[in-house]
Parts: C-alpha cells; structure tokens; sequence
C-alpha cells in the first residue's frame, strides 16, 4: 500500500522538486553572488544585494506596492460581497451569472489589459466621448496613474474575491437571516452581527488570493501605470533586463516571498481552522 | 370570530405563489394567552400562514391585525412576534448567552443580564450560557431558539414545527415541558405542526388546515369528536367507513353474539387480531367487502381469524359528514 502510494506521489514530487524548489535555490543563491559584466551572475558570496533593500528608494517602492495592493483588495472585497450576495439570491440565473464572473478567463489577460488603455488613454472611447459630449475640453488623465493600476488590477482580481464569497455565502442558512429580523435585527445590523462574522473564511481567502498576486502584479502597472507607477514587481523585472543586476532581482523576489509568507502566517495563526 | 380579547386576527388572509395557493382565505382569530395549534399535513399552507404573521412572507389579500392593528405591511423587525425555526436558526457563532441576549440588544432594552439569566433558569439552561449551539444537545437547543424568543416577550410566540427534529423519546417529555413553560409564562403560542397527538395533547384550541384552507376550528375534543368534514375528520384520528357513516376504532364493538335492540349490528368475518400490548386491533370484513377495525380491551374476548363476528356501534358515536 505504502509502495502504491510512494508511485502515485512520485509525478507530483518530481513536479515540486523540478520546477518549483530547484529554481528556488537557483535564486537563493543568485542573490548571494556578485552582478556580472553583462548580466549573469560571477563570484565572490556576499550579500551586498540584501543590503540595497534597505535603500530607501526601494522601500518606498515596497511601501507604494502594499498600499495599491490593498486598496485594490479592498475595493474587490467591496464589489465583491454584494455580487456575490446577488448572485447567491438568484435563484436559477445563478449558474449564468457565475459563468460572467469567470467569462473574462477565457481571453488573454493582455488583450484585455490593451483593451482597457483603449477605454483610458487620452485619445481613448471615454475621452472621446465625454468630449463629443461637450462635458469636457481637455481629456482626462485616465491612464498612466495609480488609479488606473488600481482599476486594472480590481478589474483583474474581482472573480477571486467573488467565487470564496459566494461559497461562503451559499452555506449561509437563509434561517438565520429571517431569525435575526425576527428578533428585532434591522438589515444593516443582520449584515454585521449575523452575515459578516459568518463569511468572515470567504472574506479572508478572497483578501489573500487578491492581495498576494496583487503585490507581485508587474504587468497592469507597467501597462496601465506606464513606468511612473513602479510596483515591486517591474523593479525585479527590471533587475533581470535593463539593470542587469540578477543578484539584485534575486534578493528582492526571495525577500517579497518572506513577507509574504509571514503574513500568511500571522493570518493562520488568528483563524487555525480558516482555510489558510 | 373577532373578540376583543383576541390578540392575533387573521382576515381572508391569502398567499399564493404564482398558480399555487399556499393560504387560502384564511380567518382566524387568536386569545391572548392561549396555546393555539395549526394542524395539516405538510403543504397545508400552515407553515406559510405562520411566515405571514412573522412577516417573512406579504400576503397577497386579506389582513394580520395583532393587538388591534394591521400589521401586514410592516418588517418582521418591526412585529412584536418572535419565531421559533424548525431548525432553530441559532447563530453558530455566538454563545448560548449571546443567542438570548441577541434580540435584546437590537432593541436596546434594560436589565439585560437579569432577563438573560431568568429565561435560561426558566427553560433550565443555567451553567450552559457560554457554550457554542454546536457544543449543546438537540433538546438543548430547541429550549436555546424557545428562549431566545421568549425572553423578548413576544405578543404572540410562533412555533414552527420546533419538536420534528427531537428524536421520539425525547417529544413526549419536551411537550408537556412546552406546555408548562407556556402556563408559566402566560404567553400566546401558535403552535405549527403535522402530528395530531401533539396537536391534540397540547393546545387550549386548534385549527386543521387542508390544501390551503382552514377546515375547522375549536377545542381537542370538539375537532375529535364533532370533525366537520371527512378531512378533518381521518386526520385526526384512524376512522372506519361503513357507508357514508364514519365510527373510530374506539367506539367500533365488536362481539360473538348480536347486540340485541340497542343498535343495528353488522355480521363480519374476523380477519386478523393484532396484539398492541395495552389493546387489541381487530380487522373484520363486512358482507359488503367493506374492512373494520376495532380497537377491544386484552382483558376481553379473543378473536380468531375466520370467525363470525357483529360490528355495532353507539349511534351518538356515529361521525356524518354532507
């Protein structure tokens, strides 16, 4: 039995072993060796890469990546409750609507990311509009800012809040909503006494699975930011491209994935039978 | 109908969900302090009647009045009514306490620990109050969700089916707990439920309800004795038919020689005797083909299959319909 077992692991644990802890070893060492003359990495250890974090250009950098993730996730997790709330009250459009919530995945995330620098840009169909329609003389600065890394990303990341909520939402008894009216509970008091501290798990696995990707996102800000909105992501990719510096890209992917990983934690350790 | 002592009125109220019509022209009138059944079958309309008073559910004519005024318009948060849920709808999250204090908090009321702590001695809680519902007993829970409403105060406490989800043993002994609960507090209950015994055992008056309708009111032995239509009259309680005329079991006799000139008997052939430990069930075919129980003492006659037997009954025992 052990043996059969140790077969049908066998692929996953090659998979693991090849293609996720190799690289991250790779990187793990490339962040302890010294920038080579035309990219590419050259001897001596050191751990001068680490060092540089500590720059405050490159904190500011993190600090600008965390709060438009966060902002993004919050903004999410407010779109998201209530579609997900209508969606779980819809009786038998539910499956449909469900279907538009992950219809966006069926395109490539950059032709959809190009399609909202259409919407936004100067020349772009709001602009356009809003001045055909004699509302506005000089277009609006839609693109190029944080707002609309902010918007690319709500726009990517909605459908990761929406699906966790709306599980949660659905084992919700629809008893215990009509109990709290009962018992004298206006809508507003059944949302945050009843209905919230009872999806508070769907709450939470949607924050993280919009938050994580949202910090390490490179391609929304570099596209809808246009390199004045740098988030963490495009310096590491900076690092292995233009600035040639991998040692650098490395230190800083492996110091993004610890802070990830410690508020991960911090977060298990408040809910031990969430779903983290 | 409407007395002026009635605290819940109910005038032609209706529901119908698309073609179908769950509440049918219902009036009904309920006193203060009274335990009041609604019997049916499930579908009967009588859990949605009870959705109507607690504002779940807006009828579609018809009028709730509670203390005088119509009420069929406001929010169930705005009703003085409390319900207890079949599946008792606790809050999964929050303590016994907590549930009990829940409905207290909305309405910002005083003395709070007090009530809190008297309602759960009442319902015999004490000691429980900061346990989770899922870390106390069915039973416990049932006397949690009754409390919970309670304590509120309610003119009128709802109860839906509360004892279907209490296994067998243990619905007996909660019932007459129910009951004496109810005395104590001199609270109106309306009381929802499909088991006749329960119906009948328990309430001050009753109303049966069939296919959306309320077919009669009145008290257990009226509704038992005097059913007004056939319905009524077969879910209550087994019923032999011979002829249009209906006889319950209990007052079916049965015996080896005809009766004489007290009352018409039957000639039957005894089918099977069933042994029920404190009676026996007898089923007998008259010439017409017809079957017959009848429910007779152990301590009587012993009847065999295949012998010849008279059926007769008192004539004040005889169950008409039109």
């Amino acid at each position: 039995m052990n043996r059969l077992r140790a077969w049908f692991l066998a692929p996953s644990w090659a998979v693991m072993l090849l293609l996720f802890l190799a690289p991250l070893a790779i990187i793990c060492a490339y962040s302890f060796e010294t920038r080579g003359a035309y990219g590419g990495i050259s001897l001596p250890w050191t751990t001068e890469s680490y060092q540089r974090l500590a720059d405050p250009i490159y904190l500011a950098i993190l600090w600008r990546s965390f709060w438009i993730a966060g902002l993004a996730t919050l903004l999410c997790l407010l779109f998201g409750f209530p579609l997900a709330l209508f969606i779980s009250r819809s009786a038998e459009r539910k499956n449909l609507y469900l279907s538009l919530v992950i219809l966006p995945f069926w395109t490539s995330f950059l032709v959809r990311t190009y399609a909202w620098m259409f919407l936004l840009r100067d020349t772009g169909l709001i602009n356009t509009l809003l001045q055909k329609l004699g509302l506005i003389h000089d277009p609006l600065p839609l693109l190029y800012n944080d707002g609309a890394v902010v918007l690319g990303l709500v726009y990517s990341y909605l459908p990761f809040v929406v699906l966790p909520l709306y599980a949660t939402i659905e084992r919700l008894d629809p008893n215990l909503l009509e109990a709290a009216a009962d018992l004298g509970a206006r809508p507003l008091a059944t949302l945050t006494r009843v209905v919230l501290p009872l999806t508070a798990p769907g709450i939470r696995a949607g924050a993280i699975l919009t938050f994580i990707p949202c910090l390490g996102a490179y391609l929304t800000p570099d596209l809808l930011g246009g390199g004045k909105s740098v988030m963490i992501g495009n310096l590491i990719q900076n690092q292995f491209t233009s600035a040639r510096d991998w040692p650098f890209g490395s230190a800083i992917s492996l110091a993004l994935m610890a802070i990830v990983m410690a508020l991960l934690m911090l977060f298990a350790r408040r809910d031990p039978e969430g779903l983290v | 109908m409407s007395s002026p002592q009635c605290v819940l009125e109910l005038r032609d109220v209706s529901k119908h969900f698309s073609t179908h019509r769950a509440v049918d022209s219902v009036s009904l009138g309920i006193e203060r302090g009274e335990f009041f059944s609604l019997l049916g079958p499930s579908g009967c309309g009588k859990t949605t009647t009870l959705r109507l008073i607690a504002g779940f559910e807006e009828p579609t004519s018809g009028e709730i009045r509670l203390n005088g005024a119509s009420i069929q318009h406001l929010k169930p948060y705005q009703r003085n009514v409390s319900t207890v849920f079949q599946n008792y709808a606790l809050f999964p999250h929050l303590s016994v306490r907590e549930n009990v204090e829940f409905g207290l908090r909305r309405r910002s009321e005083n003395h709070i620990g007090k009530r809190v702590a008297e309602v759960l001695d009442l319902v015999q809680l004490a000691g429980k109050e900061s346990r989770l519902p899922s870390e106390i007993s069915g039973g416990e829970r049932q006397r949690v969700a009754l409390a919970r409403s309670l304590v509120l105060a309610p003119d009128v406490l709802l109860l839906d089916e509360p004892l279907s989800a209490l296994d067998p043993n243990l619905r007996k002994q909660v019932r007459a707990e129910l009951k004496n609960i109810q005395r104590q507090v001199g609270i109106t209950f309306l009381f929802v439920t499909h088991d006749q015994e329960e119906a009948l055992s328990m309430s001050d008056r009753l109303g049966v309800m069939h296919a959306g309708q309320l077919q009669q009111t009145g008290t257990p032995e009226e509704i038992y004795l005097r059913p007004r239509t056939r319905f009524v009259a077969s879910f209550l309680g087994a019923l032999n038919w011979i002829g249009d005329i209906g006889v319950r079991p209990e007052a079916t006799r049965i015996s080896k020689q005809p009766p004489g000139a007290e009352a018409p008997s039957h000639p039957a052939t005894v089918a099977q005797s069933t042994f029920l430990g404190n009676c026996v069930h007898v089923e007998a075919s008259l010439v017409t083909g017809q079957t017959v129980v009848a429910e007779v003492s152990r301590l009587g006659d012993n009847f065999v299959a295949g012998e010849q037997v008279f059926i007769w009954w008192q004539p004040a025992d005889e169950l008409r319909f039109e």
